[in-house]
């Protein structure tokens, strides 16, 4: 959808102009990779919505979706969702609440962890991935030990450590030309290694984060798969309306000479 | 009138006709109305737009049925809407979409006049009213996009408000004013809910309504540009015209069936449109302390926007930005050529507007970029070529746009 016309016709118009383009997007060796969920497959999102309630929900709400709506979508049955994934005190109605209290976690963390109803539509499943995989062990955060190559600096902790285990970053000094035409080193990032291992293997977290991922993909949109269904048909009748009317209009202009 | 009386017979029809002129309107305005019969493509834009115009009403009439204008309530009324009140997730964005190919149609709209010259003589009136449409339905646009008050809506508000300051002495008293408060915030939201549901729309109809009296009053133009009432048959009525109904009625509902079947295409499968037509800050609730790594409008406004940016001087960008506006309205008169369609002028004519059309989607495709590096340059370049069309056009009119033209319009019949 990206290659529209105008862009188009801006790119080769840029072509024309301009010879050599400066890169300002450095190579990402890697670690940027496509999430490559499946939103119509329902027992993943099933999986994605019980990472989320176990994993997630603690200190993220989705303040704009209810326990209720999430299970009918999911095709949850009503017992496991209330034996499973309406917290305590909650009802089955209620939307989906962080159990911490935000006013502690701004004290906590510095600043309130987001609501994530709608994350996978201002960030992107891609992003969201590849910030859930890239966690690794870095001495220099004091707070929490860990940084992350989606989000340098974020002040949410390795939460998946226990299944992931913590990683420990490669890195590669390449020069670079600065702005000033000096030449600077910089560390580049090269490879994941295996350090504190964990309770699943690499493909399994992996599996276990494109789960996640697409079950709030499901949540930042949750009429995508059903609106998709009617739109094939909404076309399909368009199309047909349109070749009717066609028929129509090439009769009447028959008499047009 | 008698005639259509008579033929009206009686019953109901007949008693309604004494009382409200139906069958009349319906002469005057359908059958009876003689439009060119080589009408193209670019003819389907205007009942498009009208067609849009309806759509965004009529969305627009649900939509506010849920929406909370307002500071703290506008965002979540917004979702709470989409995604617990039935078929709102699909209203909703045919609203916001729908502004997006509002827009579209109008610029294509607009090219068909550029193309065979429907701002001329006798149509000046015509052109300068659909002006009018366009800049109420920017004012109606910036607006709505600002009311769900997203990060970019805020962000986007900001800017645009800002400009006002730019105007010498009352400027920022201006800005204060629009805002009804030191900073974007509650105020501005209400005055802005008011303005978009109330006071623009009206504005807009009885633009469209005087566009349309007004197109009936000349009559339409056509792609060879050439006046179908000057060469009238033995009946008196346009040897090259044909009635409207049912003709170009039924011509522009297979145009509405195309149209239709590329916007379902876009609401059902790409309603971001990848994030051109929806951005991804405007995902995240409006956030006065955290920017979007760039501001951008959305891309109906980006021509005039990479014009802002252009220039280094605030004052002098904003300055240019309101003429590359309003020169639009000067078309008329600083197109000084015989013929009208671009059908029977020059090379040179040609290459000027292809030009300017070049220029506008480069400008277009700048606005979205950064404002860096060779970004700035091309923006540069590419403002002082939207100017020079309209620096250059009364003289390049004049001097190759007066050739030969036939005598009947160009039609094969099919």
């Amino acid at each position: 959808m990206r290659t529209n016309s105008i862009r188009l016709i801006g790119a080769l118009a840029l072509l024309l102009v301009a010879g050599a383009v400066p890169a300002n997007e450095g190579g990402h060796a890697g670690w940027e990779r496509k999430a490559g969920n499946e939103i119509a497959n329902l027992p993943s999102l099933q999986r994605g919505a019980r990472n989320f309630m176990a994993y997630c929900s603690g200190c993220h709400s989705l303040k704009f979706m209810r326990y209720s709506r999430m299970a009918a979508d999911l095709k949850i049955s009503d017992e496991q969702r209330d034996k499973y994934l309406v917290r305590p005190g909650d009802k089955f109605s209620d939307y989906i609440k962080a159990s911490m209290p935000a006013a502690d976690a701004q004290e906590w963390f510095g600043r309130a962890p987001p609501d994530l109803s709608l994350v996978a539509r201002s960030r992107s499943s891609d992003w969201i991935f590849n910030f859930l995989t890239t966690f690794y062990a870095d001495p220099a955060s004091r707070q929490t030990g860990v940084n992350n190559l989606q989000l340098p600096g974020t002040a949410m902790p390795h939460v998946l450590a226990s299944v992931q285990g913590v990683q420990n970053p490669v890195w590669r000094n390449v020069e670079h030309k600065g702005e000033d035409g000096k030449a600077a080193l910089l560390r580049e990032f090269e490879k994941f290694e295996a350090g504190v291992p964990g309770s699943m293997s690499a493909e399994q977290f992996d599996e276990f984060a494109r789960d996640t991922v697409n079950f709030l993909q499901y949540v930042g949109d949750p009429t995508q798969v059903e609106r998709q269904g009617l739109g094939i048909w909404v076309v399909l009748f368009l199309l047909a309306f349109t070749a009717i009317a066609w028929m129509l209009k090439t009769e009447y202009w028959k008499d047009v000479r | 009138m008698a005639a259509v009386m008579e033929k009206s017979g009686g019953g109901f029809r007949s008693w309604l006709n004494k009382r409200l002129p139906v069958d009349q309107f319906v002469a005057d305005q359908l059958t009876g109305y003689y439009a060119p019969k080589n009408f193209n493509i670019w003819y389907f834009f205007g009942s498009l737009a009208l067609l849009m115009l309806v759509m965004q009403i009529v969305t627009g009439i649900f939509v506010t049925m849920h929406f909370k204008p307002g500071e703290p309530t506008a965002w979540d009324s917004v979702q709470r809407m989409v995604r617990e009140v039935p078929y709102m997730w699909l209203i909703q964005p045919m609203h916001a979409v729908g502004a997006s190919f509002f827009f579209g149609v109008v610029y294509l709209h607009m090219a068909r006049a550029f193309l065979y010259g429907s701002y001329k003589a006798p149509r000046e009136l015509l052109w300068i009213i659909g002006m009018l449409i366009y800049f109420a339905l920017m004012a109606e646009a910036f607006m709505g996009y600002v009311l769900p008050y997203g990060n970019m809506s805020y962000w986007g508000a900001q800017v645009i408000i800002n400009l006002f300051g730019t105007i010498p002495g009352f400027g920022p008293d201006l800005v204060e004013w629009i805002r009804g408060d030191y900073g974007i915030g509650d105020a501005t939201l209400t005055r802005f809910f008011s303005l978009h549901v109330i006071a623009l729309p009206f504005i807009i109809a009885l633009l469209v309504l005087l566009h349309l009296v007004a197109l009936r009053q000349v009559g339409s133009n056509n792609p060879d540009g050439i006046e179908i009432k000057e060469n009238l048959g033995a009946d008196g009525k346009p040897k090259d015209g044909i009635p409207f109904h049912p003709y170009y009625t039924l011509k522009d509902i297979v145009g509405v069936g195309l149209f239709l079947t590329l916007f379902a295409i876009v609401l059902f499968f790409a309603p971001t449109f990848g994030g051109l037509f929806m951005e991804a800050p405007n995902f995240e609730p409006a956030n006065p302390s955290s920017t979007p790594d760039h501001i951008a409008p959305v891309w109906y406004f980006t021509p005039y926007y990479a014009i802002l940016r252009a220039v280094p001087d605030q004052k002098l960008g904003a300055l240019l930005m309101a003429l590359s506006v309003l020169a639009f309205l000067f078309l008329p008169w600083l197109d000084r050529a015989k013929n009208k369609s671009i059908r029977y002028r020059g090379l040179t004519s040609k290459l000027l507007l292809a030009m300017f059309f070049i220029a506008f989607c480069v400008l277009m495709w700048l606005g979205l970029k950064p404002a860096d590096g060779i970004y700035v340059l091309l923006a540069r370049i590419f403002t002082s070529l939207y100017f020079a069309f309209f620096i250059l056009l009364p003289f390049v009119s004049k001097a190759d746009g007066n050739g030969p033209v036939p005598d009947r319009v160009t039609y094969h019949a099919h």
